[in-house]
């Protein structure tokens, strides 16, 4: 097990950039979700102000 | 055909049909990223030159095509705006430049990450191929950047439109920059003459992980697609109905 995590001793800059890139790939789907509800927050609140008026 | 096209520009039916895609694209690109990761760390053989150290060609080399391929789409769908004045292909456009950008910021630090114990240096200024990919992260923050300083959203379409067309030119110079100058980079191991060089047990993962991370990008691209038709159409008839429930004139 842990000769499988030692990578030949490049454990490091294998695991980083493996771990790295489920980072940025998490980061690029919560940022997505996060802008999609706000903006649509922004469309609903845009909206019922106008219906009020 | 064309009214097939006409349906899926016309806005309300893309917000419809992509929120249907995004989860089948998800799971297949997670799928394939899962097989993908797990064959190249564990199954696929070492490199006889490299050791375990190019097990990074895996995350690597996805990331750095699809950094230039939503660069490609960005580009296309400008252009396509430009000329053709169809606004989803700007929404389109919009999109793919931040996840452009996250994809190209990948590559530059897995590739960094791998040069270190291959090189013997994290960066090399005047590479060409680290150079130009370098500028590609720019091209995007640049057009991220121009696209946030003006208001109207058709003039930001038109000007960002622009600067993605002339920032294509370094799309070939990244992609041939191994070939025309000498580079620390090495040359190219899946699209060159004569075929792939790399052998099956190793060429599998690495395919499978270009697949699904291609699927992943298409399940993020949609999402953003989504959030930018949203935005654009705030005004229309159908957000209106989508947002309100029916009775709903509270």
């Amino acid at each position: 097990m842990s000769e499988m995590l030692s990578m030949g001793n490049y454990g490091a800059y294998v695991w980083s950039s493996f771990g790295l890139t489920l980072i940025v790939l998490v980061v690029c789907v919560v940022q997505g979700r996060s802008r999609h509800k706000s903006v649509l927050k922004d469309v609903v609140v845009r909206i019922k102000a106008m219906e009020s008026k | 055909m064309w009214t097939f096209f006409h349906k899926l520009a016309s806005p309300p039916h893309f917000y419809d049909l992509a929120a249907k895609f995004i989860p089948w694209f998800g799971v297949i690109g997670a799928a394939c990223v899962a097989y993908g990761a797990i064959a190249g760390l564990f199954y696929a053989p070492a490199d006889y030159q490299q050791g375990d150290a190019f097990r990074i060609i895996y995350v690597h080399v996805p990331s750095a095509y699809l950094s230039m391929m939503a660069y490609m789409i960005m580009a296309v769908s400008a252009a396509i705006g430009l000329i053709w004045r169809i606004k989803l292909s700007h929404a389109v456009a919009a999109a793919a430049a931040p996840l452009g950008a996250w994809f190209t910021f990948l590559a530059l630090m897995t590739g960094s990450i791998w040069g270190r114990p291959m090189w013997g240096t994290w960066w090399e200024w005047g590479d060409p191929r680290l150079t130009s990919e370098l500028l590609m992260l720019f091209l995007y923050f640049g057009y991220m950047a121009l696209r946030a300083a003006i208001d109207d959203t058709t003039k930001a379409d038109k000007a960002s439109a622009v600067l993605a067309l002339v920032g294509a030119v370094n799309i070939p110079i990244i992609h041939f920059s191994v070939e025309w100058w000498s580079s620390l980079h090495q040359g190219a191991t899946l699209v060159r003459e004569g075929g792939p060089a790399i052998e099956t047990g190793m060429l599998y993962p690495l395919l499978a992980m270009i697949f699904g991370f291609t699927f992943i990008f298409g399940a993020l691209l949609l999402g953003r697609v989504r959030t930018e038709v949203l935005f654009r159409e705030r005004r229309a008839n159908w957000v209106r109905k989508l947002v309100l429930p029916e009775g709903d004139h509270a």
